[in-house]
């Protein structure tokens, strides 16, 4: 069972604020999903390769050339923030 | 039929704007009920369908065909919610490669369609927006993610429709409504411009009332992009005209793990041995697999798709996209931004946050994704054997809405018939095969990846039995 405290920690490594009573929910709902998901770890894995991608593609490069019209103004549109010399300018981190 | 209509829009029997016209009225008339559309795009639809009626040039392959697109397929200058209020106001700056391909081949985008939050769910009603309805019955959910999508399509709002499969979003809803959908193999068509959920998993397929116009819609979109590395360069072939509903010594797998899964209903295992039955009718021959992973597979799929959608969903940091507010700091942006997002998203993001840290990666990530390569094997093996796989869809028929909320594993664990295919590549379809007390049924056919000719041609001749 996860703890209150960790779901707290979990819930600000992602940056989300929880109210008391999401805690107390994810607390509940996680917990359960998790142990049940640990029923892989019957699996016996000795010297398997982990998939992370299953087309087998290798190094798959195009030319540097740009295809289209910029789009960069239209993306940097799409910001509520102001932007100054095309860039999005947000509070200080420091 | 898409291949009526064209002939009836090349010999001027009918006009684009009559048809779009025509589906207009149908979504007034029947969407406030099903609420399938999160946009309609009747402006649009009209000045193109006008465009292409004073052209008179009707000879590309979807030209003057009015269609939908599940709101994650990005068309430069319309919304893009994902189903999130979290996008909410947000309008792309650029069309995904498919809806360039579809344009391209002359379809018309009638509106952009429900789906469960960043595709997040099985039932449509984890839309942030409004819940969609099964069109067969009001009281039920039409499936999901692209609920919509099956939905729009099954109502005749729209010929075919786009939408993704990460788990068995196309499959699933397309089951639900008794419609045709197909989830290409993985990288059969390009994801750019689609709003990813787990980029691993992630395809993009189409939904239509028959077989023949979900491979004439799958041939325009699918191929190699160079903006999606994933996609190989296979030749794409014309689906539609090479299908063959020859059947004889054609070898069809029964999954034994699948049709004694816990939780599977009676007329849903019975449906699918009447299908086997019916294509060994036709001349195949049936042959039982087992896929012992079977059981572990629920768990495998969401382990990894969870990890790789808390990564993708870090991108929602309220700076680029979403809504204005006045932080203070950093952190506090990040927070009200994300303050946003719904349950299902924020389990999605804490799981993946939790599995992917010091201590837990090794147990949880790296070890399902090692089950993943035993998964992959399973069904390679099992494709040397036979030639497909025909299979269930859900366990059970579609439910009431607000039924089954409440329990997020139940739904999680309701993938089983889905995810594998996600898991190893492999391309599947969903084809309706008749009703079972007024709702939809059907099964899925599962075939080796790149294989798709060989399941259209299967399903067809379930199809047209």
């Amino acid at each position: 069972m996860l703890s209150e405290a960790e779901i707290q920690k979990i819930a600000s490594l992602s940056n989300l604020s929880l109210t008391p009573e999401e805690v107390q929910k994810f607390q509940k709902e996680l917990s359960g999903i998790l142990s049940f998901f640990e029923q892989i770890s019957e699996i016996n894995t000795d010297g398997v390769i982990p998939t992370a991608q299953v087309t087998g593609l290798l190094d798959m490069t195009r030319a540097d050339i740009p295809s289209e019209d910029s789009k960069a103004d239209a993306i940097l549109s799409c910001s509520k923030h102001p932007i100054r010399e095309h860039q999005v300018t947000v509070p200080a981190i420091l | 039929m898409i291949s009526t209509l064209l002939a009836d829009l090349r010999s001027k029997k009918i006009s684009a704007q009559d048809l779009v016209e025509q589906h207009l009225a149908r979504i007034t008339e029947k969407d406030a009920d099903i609420g399938a559309f999160l946009y309609v795009n009747a402006e649009g639809a009209r000045k193109r369908a006008k465009e292409m009626d004073a052209s008179g040039d009707f000879s590309a392959p979807l030209a003057g065909i009015p269609m939908t697109l599940k709101d994650i397929i990005a068309v430069e200058g319309l919304q893009n919610t994902a189903g999130s209020k979290v996008l909410e106001g947000y309008t792309s700056p650029f069309s995904a490669t498919v809806w360039k391909k579809l344009e391209a081949a002359g379809a018309i985008l009638l509106g952009k369609v429900n789906t469960d939050e960043f595709t997040m769910g099985s039932s449509c009603e984890n839309s942030a927006y409004h819940i969609t309805k099964n069109p067969h019955d009001l009281t039920r959910v039409p499936g999901g993610s692209s609920g919509g999508s099956a939905a729009a399509v099954s109502a005749e709002m729209g010929v075919f429709s786009i939408g993704s499969d990460t788990g068995g979003s196309i499959r699933q809803p397309a089951n639900f409504c008794g419609v045709v959908g197909i989830k290409p193999s993985y990288g059969r068509v390009s994801r750019s411009g689609c709003i990813s959920y787990a980029s691993s998993f992630d395809t993009i397929g189409p939904f239509a009332k028959t077989v023949e116009d979900a491979a004439r819609v799958l041939s325009v979109m699918a191929g190699q992009d160079p903006l999606d590395a994933t996609t190989p360069d296979i030749p794409v072939p014309q689906y539609a005209e090479n299908i063959s509903r020859d059947m004889k010594g054609k070898k069809i797998g029964l999954i034994k793990e699948f049709l004694a899964a816990d939780g599977i209903t009676e007329e849903i295992k019975s449906a699918t041995l009447a299908s086997a039955k019916e294509l060994e009718k036709q001349g195949a021959i049936l042959q039982e697999v087992s896929l012992p992973l079977t059981k572990y597979a629920v768990s495998t799929y969401y382990l990894l798709v969870k990890a790789e959608a808390s990564t993708n969903m870090a991108r929602y940091d309220g700076i680029r996209y979403g809504h204005s507010v006045s932080p203070t700091s950093l952190h506090e942006l990040y927070k009200e931004n994300r303050h946003f997002f719904g349950d299902e998203v924020k389990r999605a993001i804490m799981m993946g946050t939790y599995t992917l840290s010091a201590g837990y990666y090794d147990a949880y990530y790296v070890k399902a994704a090692k089950v993943r390569t035993l998964i992959r094997q399973e069904y390679e093996k099992t494709f040397e054997e036979v030639d497909a796989l025909v299979a269930p869809v859900s366990p059970f028929p579609p439910f009431k809405i607000g039924e089954k909320i409440d329990d997020p594993l139940s739904m999680y664990l309701a993938d089983i018939f889905t995810v594998t295919a996600n898991l190893a590549g492999i391309c599947g379809i969903s084809v309706p095969t008749g009703f079972h007390n007024g709702l939809p049924t059907g099964v899925q056919i599962l075939g080796k990846a790149f294989n798709e000719q060989q399941v259209f041609s299967i399903a067809s001749a379930l199809e047209n039995r």
